[in-house]
């Protein structure tokens, strides 16, 4: 992931570095390069599009280019942009409720959303000593109630127990119960994958998060995901509250365009990244890191 | 004389429209070179536009929209469906099951993903949805065995078709390749024309690693043909553009939803028509 996006961008930089004096012309050229790298790289357009013109109208409206080193000063307005772009603090659960604290996973068909359940739920657990509690709100799938099971088997997790035929907002009232009766510290809800485009399953959605209240609403995008990653975040971002995004399959080999993309986006952090199917593939998400990665550094 | 051209505004629209349809800007901009060529084009309005740039498209993806057809003889036609992580490959399974028991073939299905939680219950609640017979191992069990006596068990039963389902894989992990590329052998012991398709499967939300997919799973697997998936949503998948000129790979149909009637044949036009659809 990010190899490729950062030898583009690093012969991009190469090529400003190695010049003495600049012109505005060499900018534009160097940026038109930067926009072309980022969209081969599935970063959203219209994230590119505001990226380019922000970098561009700082490069050429300071005293940049009359500087001695303009080319080192380009490449460090483009390194500060995309850094910020990325967020810059890894950003925790935020947990701190009146116990049991819900956590919430939204997202597209597939995108991982009960992979990472399992994966966050192990987390609390071992890292944080933490009683934790998954219920599968998933009643489209074939077997995506049983999945959550076997997971939840493989972690030492307990299952909320699957009564066939309940519908989502029922079995999130019944976990509830069970959570708040049972003493645990933390509800992890899987739901159903579901298109953004989807009225009714996203009406059952903020049902779903009214009955919960959840602390945290995670949104979990596929880090392989190209242009549609704007409309995905920008639906789900005005249905539900959402606390943060989980990348999910970042070892794969995208040049995480997505990443780059969903902060700007949502305006949410990005709390963890999917390194794997395994159960312990799960990592709190570094920006400063990422951004270290994809720039070179 | 005054033959019509597009201008640079027309251009620059359709160059963005094709990026967020996920064309790739590569792609995009030979798209944009071939119209600004033309000198027999004009747009008034952005309907007429659509219909010149859908035109452009379609003469890309008509030569490879071709259906998976049952041809094979001997019998079983043996179907491998892989792909990446929760592509859609097992629902495209029970889809693609439907469509050939409509055309009254005899059909099988084998639960060859013995890794992910719940794969092998998933693929059997479809069976018997459909009323196939499955072939299925204990979960975490071989399954190179498991498609092996499949094959055996559909040859000597007379099943028409045997589908393959596999377990999801990066095409980036060396290992799991190197295990998809033993299960593909395995079903070429009892019969060397086995497998007969190998379909990978394309979520449409992918970007331009989907272009790393056909080339890698390509190789490894010798891929027949492609299923695009979760054309539903608002993803247009235009990377079967770039990827009809790099490989000219069949693209034998498209997934629409997640019930086994939700498959559709692969229309060049349709598709063309959606990918243009984006020019604002
Ligand atoms: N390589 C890799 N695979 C992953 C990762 N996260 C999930 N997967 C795999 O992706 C596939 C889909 O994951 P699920 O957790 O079932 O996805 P989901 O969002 O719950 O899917 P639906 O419930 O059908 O919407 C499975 O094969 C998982 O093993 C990851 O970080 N890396
Ligand atoms: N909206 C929509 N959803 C689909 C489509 N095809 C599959 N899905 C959904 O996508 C999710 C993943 O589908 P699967 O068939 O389990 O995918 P898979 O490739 O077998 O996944 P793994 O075996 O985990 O790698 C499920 O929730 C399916 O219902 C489609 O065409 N449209
Ligand atoms: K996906
Ligand atoms: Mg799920
Ligand atoms: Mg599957």
């Amino acid at each position: 992931m990010f190899d490729s996006l950062s030898n583009r961008l690093g012969d991009v930089f190469g090529k400003l570095r190695g010049r003495g004096a600049l012109t505005e012309a060499d900018v534009r050229a160097a940026m038109r390069e930067v926009r072309i790298a980022l969209l081969e790289a599935d970063v959203a357009l219209p994230v590119v599009r505001s990226f380019v013109d922000q970098v561009t109208e700082l490069a050429i409206g300071q005293n940049v280019l009359r500087s001695v080193t303009p080319g080192q000063q380009v490449v460090k307005i483009v390194n500060d942009a995309l850094t910020e772009m990325l967020g810059s603090e890894t950003a925790e659960l935020d947990l701190a409720v009146a116990p049991p604290a819900v956590i919430m996973m939204v997202g597209l068909q597939g995108s991982g959303k009960t992979t990472t359940t399992a994966k966050i739920a192990k987390r609390l657990r071992e890292k944080e000593r933490k009683k934790v509690l998954m219920a599968s709100l998933d009643v489209n799938r074939p077997a995506a109630q049983e999945q959550l099971a076997v997971l939840g088997q493989q972690i030492d997790v307990a299952t909320l127990p699957i009564i066939v035929g309940q519908q989502p907002v029922e079995i999130a009232q019944r976990a509830l119960q069970a959570a708040k009766l049972q003493g645990y510290d933390v509800l992890m809800l899987d739901t159903a994958g579901r298109l953004h485009v989807d009225q009714q399953l996203m009406d059952e959605m903020q049902a779903v998060s009214r009955t919960a209240n959840p602390a945290e609403t995670l949104l979990v995008v596929d880090s392989l995901t190209g242009q549609d990653a704007v409309q995905v975040a920008q639906r789900f971002t005005d249905q539900v509250p959402l606390t943060g995004v989980v990348l999910t399959r970042m070892d794969g080999d995208a040049r995480g365009g997505a990443a780059l993309s969903m902060r700007a986006v949502t305006g949410k952090p990005i709390k963890f990244a999917g390194t794997g199917e395994k159960l312990d593939g799960l990592e709190l998400f570094q920006p400063s890191r990422i951004a270290g990665r994809i720039l070179g550094m | 004389t005054g033959k019509a051209r597009l201008d640079e505004a027309d251009l620059d629209r359709i160059e963005e429209a094709l990026i967020t349809a996920d064309l790739g800007p590569a792609m995009a901009a030979r798209i944009r070179d071939r119209l600004a060529e033309r000198r027999d084009v004009a747009a008034n309005g952005t309907e007429e536009l659509r219909q010149i740039v859908a035109d452009e498209i379609a003469a890309v993806l008509r030569p490879v929209a071709e259906p998976l057809d049952i041809d094979a003889f001997p019998r079983p036609q043996v179907i491998l469906v892989i792909g990446v992580n929760g592509s859609g490959k097992t629902t495209t399974i029970a889809k693609l099951a439907h469509l050939f028991q409509e055309q009254d073939y005899g059909v099988m299905l084998v639960a060859g993903d013995t890794f992910r939680a719940a794969a092998i219950g998933q693929l059997k609640i479809w069976a018997e949805r459909l009323g196939v017979p499955i072939m299925a191992g204990p979960e975490g069990g071989d399954s190179a065995g498991i498609v092996f006596d499949a094959v055996k068990r559909a040859t000597a039963t007379g099943i028409d078709v045997l589908i393959v389902d596999t377990a999801g894989r990066l095409q980036n992990k060396r290992e799991l390749m190197d295990e998809l590329a033993k299960i593909k052998r395995v079903l070429g012991r009892l019969n060397p024309a086995a497998p007969h398709d190998v379909v990978l499967v394309l979520d449409a939300t992918t970007g331009q690693n989907a272009l790393s997919q056909i080339d890698v799973f390509r190789e490894v697997a010798g891929v027949t043909g492609l299923v695009m998936t979760k054309l539903d949503g608002t993803a247009r998948g235009g990377v079967l553009v770039a990827a009809a000129e790099r490989h000219g790979l069949p693209i034998h149909a498209i997934g629409i939803g997640e019930t086994m009637e939700d498959l559709r044949p692969f229309d060049a036009d349709e598709i063309a028509g959606i990918i243009a659809g984006n020019i604002r």
